[in-house]
């Protein structure tokens, strides 16, 4: 990310008191993590002490200090997902991906995460790949999932 | 929109809005949330629209997306006015029959109706048994409207209660909501009348009101509906909060992991400043306020109100120890009032009807209705909103329509992680405030889990500590030694590890997390696994004791075999086992290895023949 880019978010918020966390999560929104340097520079314009900065980044789950993988999957862990076997669902990601829940692959495929409760209980197990929903989640139904992960990657891959 | 200068130009406006409302009376509503997007609904719309075009009705009948109303579980919910047709689990295959048949015929199609227990088919939406029990005054208009059209709010009687409001004095709006009886929907039950009052008595210019959407208790997710379904009618609230109290500016502190409701919200809250509902000078009755939006982290803690004020300032969302109330010192050490979702929502249903009719619905001390998210093991999965009191028994059987594939009830989990689990025998129990406090649980913030015979209350607590565990801010010992402590022995005793002391150790331990934490969270940590211990401690004994679940759920404890009687030796389960663990010929009963076996259960859930068993 440019320098100039970031700035740009940092003057969105100019004049706002406690604009840390919308910065952090903007800059996130647009590089998938938190680079060092741009929190170096955020510390610097809202003369936040870089303590400060890296203390919020590590305290809420929603930052990542990591380049996070082209794909981001998020195993709902919520309590209904959980009576209805989320876990076995994890466990399967865990397996077929090897690698733990917070990981990225090796090749920067994929990012795997659990989540406390997305709210979508009526569809649990829930897991959200990409953005998209998918429901009634079972550790069978994995392996197509992921493949359909990778085929849309080489498809976008393909297009540029 | 033309902004609106007065309560004369919005009577005016409203008005109509109504007439032009009244005149198309056909229309196809479509529930177009989260979780019935999940399924389609977009596409759903989309087909619709098509047909509408192709059949040449497009310009007589307007089919809109709108909020869920609740019964999530049969999404995407078609619903033809005026009739009020409801068809369940629509997919855009259906759109040219519903055109064709509904709208031009004026017939039903019977298979995408509801069909009841006896196999009888329902027809219209308010005669579904998942409503017919229910109250709906917060989730009245859930499925009507559009929540990114803010005339389809005002056209039913959006921003009356704040016309109303702005002609009362302060005094009176606070009278008016603490007669109501109304108590916080978060989890706390505070008055909000008294609370309001605080507020508004306390010194200082600059006062705030705060929404608390970190709706974060797992498995509760009525404020992810409201503010996508209904986002005006949470404005509509604060704003007459801000009015009472003497506030300028608002805050909405919601979850990031609820895109689509802070984009609804931010729309709305764009459309009500243009609409002079925000801003300056709001009617001009001389009033300024406005409203901002924050994202939340994904932190449980910032639920709670402290931590949660932390993090709008910017920082670290560690609660801190109340030693002054929020109501005179909160946000930026100003007066600071701080309602939920569903709380703030009820303001305008209170100021509408009036106090005393709303003190008329609910018990002696929790007035009103209350949503519940009725999920987990049960027939009719959704949002229930109920008059507290309702029996436990009613919101499963009647409403929720009791257990999936005739499995036998356990026990239903209320109050997210920090509440407990009410077992069969308490099933008649009212539910409001107080009593599920009494039986050892609590209200939080609605969630209700519903738990069949093949859920393991041992791995349940384990799963409630943990969560707690990963969520403690660990800025106090108690909870943050505690909370992992417990975690390790429910561990262990899921395990197969368990030793005949835990559980005394495991009382005594939640105790003190109990006595000696700072805030709610650590406070409330070991409800899960004392309740679970007070009503199953069987359970945690055949764990410990016979090292078995008796719930087949513990992986450490339990085996796959295969039922040599039932299995005709298909083989689906051979191809799909990861491990190539299963092996037998063809047409043959099969079987598992035990040393390549993962216990990853995907061979029960491939046989169609019900052979795999769980020891």
């Amino acid at each position: 990310m440019e320098s100039e880019e970031l700035q740009g978010i940092i003057d969105h918020y100019a004049g706002e008191k406690g604009a840390l966390i919308s910065v952090l999560q903007d800059l996130q929104g647009v590089c998938n993590y938190l680079p060092e340097p741009a929190l170096r520079q955020v510390s610097d314009a809202l003369h936040v002490p870089l303590s400060q900065v890296y203390s919020v980044a590590s305290f809420y789950n929603a930052f990542s200090l990591k380049p996070r993988g082209r794909h981001h999957i998020c195993v709902c862990l919520g309590t209904a997902c959980h009576v209805r076997g989320a876990p076995r669902v994890l466990q399967e990601m865990e397996r077929q991906l090897g690698i733990r829940a917070g990981d990225t692959t090796e090749d920067m495929n994929f990012t795997l995460e659990s989540v406390n409760c997305v709210g979508a209980c009526a569809l649990g197990p829930v897991v959200v790949a990409d953005g998209g929903y998918s429901g009634q989640m079972t550790a069978r139904k994995v392996s197509p999932l992921l493949k359909t992960l990778g085929t849309s990657h080489e498809e976008n891959q393909n297009d540029s | 929109m033309k902004k609106i200068r007065t309560i004369a130009e919005l009577g005016t406006l409203r008005a109509a809005l109504e007439r032009e409302r009244e005149s198309a009376k056909v229309w196809i509503s479509v529930s177009n949330e989260t979780c019935a997007r999940a399924n389609g609904s977009d596409k759903v719309i989309a087909a619709l629209d098509e047909e509408l075009r192709k059949q040449g009705l497009a310009d007589q009948v307007r089919v809109k997306g709108t909020g869920c109303s609740g019964f999530c579980d049969r999404n995407p919910m078609v619903v033809v006015f005026p009739k009020e047709i409801a068809y369940q689990r629509v997919s855009p295959d259906d759109a040219a029959e519903i055109v064709g048949k509904t709208l031009i015929k004026g017939q039903v199609v019977e298979r995408l109706l509801h069909h009841d227990g006896k196999g009888h088919a329902v027809q219209h939406e308010a005669d579904l048994p998942f409503y017919r029990y229910q109250k709906r005054l917060v989730l009245r208009n859930h499925g009507r409207l559009d929540p990114t059209d803010i005339t389809d709010y005002l056209a039913s009687g959006g921003y009356t209660a704040l016309s109303q409001a702005l002609t009362m004095s302060s005094e009176q709006v606070i009278e008016e909501i603490s007669r109501s009886g109304l108590r916080g929907r978060g989890g706390g039950g505070f008055l909000t009348g008294r609370k309001w009052k605080s507020c508004r008595e306390a010194h200082g210019e600059t006062k705030y009101v705060i929404c608390n959407a970190d709706e974060g208790d797992p498995g509760a997710y009525m404020d992810r509906s409201v503010l996508e379904g209904n986002p005006h009618s949470v404005i509509e609230g604060m704003i007459i909060g801000a009015y009472a109290i003497g506030a300028r500016m608002g805050y909405v502190y919601v979850r990031a992991e609820y895109p689509l409701a802070v984009t609804n919200l931010v729309i709305a809250l764009q459309q009500a400043r243009d609409c002079g509902l925000l801003g300056e000078n709001i009617l001009g009755t001389g009033f300024n306020f406005d409203i901002r939006v924050n994202r939340g982290g994904g932190a449980f803690v910032c639920g709670e109100s402290t931590a949660l004020m932390a993090s709008l300032e910017g920082r670290v969302g560690e609660p801190e120890v109340k030693h002054i109330h929020t109501a005179e010192s909160g946000l930026w050490e100003k007066p600071t009032n701080l309602n939920n979702v569903e709380t703030w929502a009820n303001v305008p249903v209170i100021i509408n009807k009036g106090a005393d009719w709303f003190a008329s619905i609910g018990t002696e001390k929790s007035k009103g209705t209350k949503i519940f998210s009725l999920v987990g093991k049960i027939n009719n999965t959704g949002l229930v909103e109920v008059p507290m009191g309702t029996p436990l028994r009613e919101i499963i059987y009647d409403i929720g329509g009791g257990i999936p594939h005739g499995k036998k009830f356990k026990a239903i989990q209320t109050g997210g992680p920090s509440g407990g689990c009410v077992p069969e025998e308490l099933l008649d129990l009212p539910v409001d405030f107080d009593r599920l406090t009494e039986v050892g649980s609590m209200m939080g913030s609605g969630g209700m889990i519903v738990m069949d015979e093949g859920t393991c209350m041992v791995d349940v607590a384990k799963y409630f500590t943990g969560f707690l565990q990963d969520e403690s801010c660990g800025k106090c010992v108690p909870c943050r030694e505690g909370t992992a402590q417990m975690r390790q022995i429910l561990s262990d005793i899921c395990e197969g590890r368990g030793r005949p002391e835990d559980i005394d150790l495991l009382e005594e331990l939640g105790h003190v997390v109990q006595d000696t934490s700072l805030c709610a969270l650590g406070g409330t940590a070991a409800n899960p696994m004392l309740s679970t211990l007070r009503h199953f401690r069987d359970e945690y004994e055949a764990h410990i004791f016979d090292h078995r679940c008796p719930a087949g759920v513990c992986t450490a404890l339990i085996r796959y075999t295969i039922d040599v009687e039932k299995c005709n030796g298909c083989g689906v389960c051979a191809k799909q086992c990861p491990q190539n663990g299963v092996s037998g010929e063809k047409k043959q009963p099969h079987s598992i290895d035990q040393h390549l076996c993962i216990r990853c259960g995907i061979c029960r859930e491939v046989c169609r023949f019900e052979a795999i068993l769980v020891n």
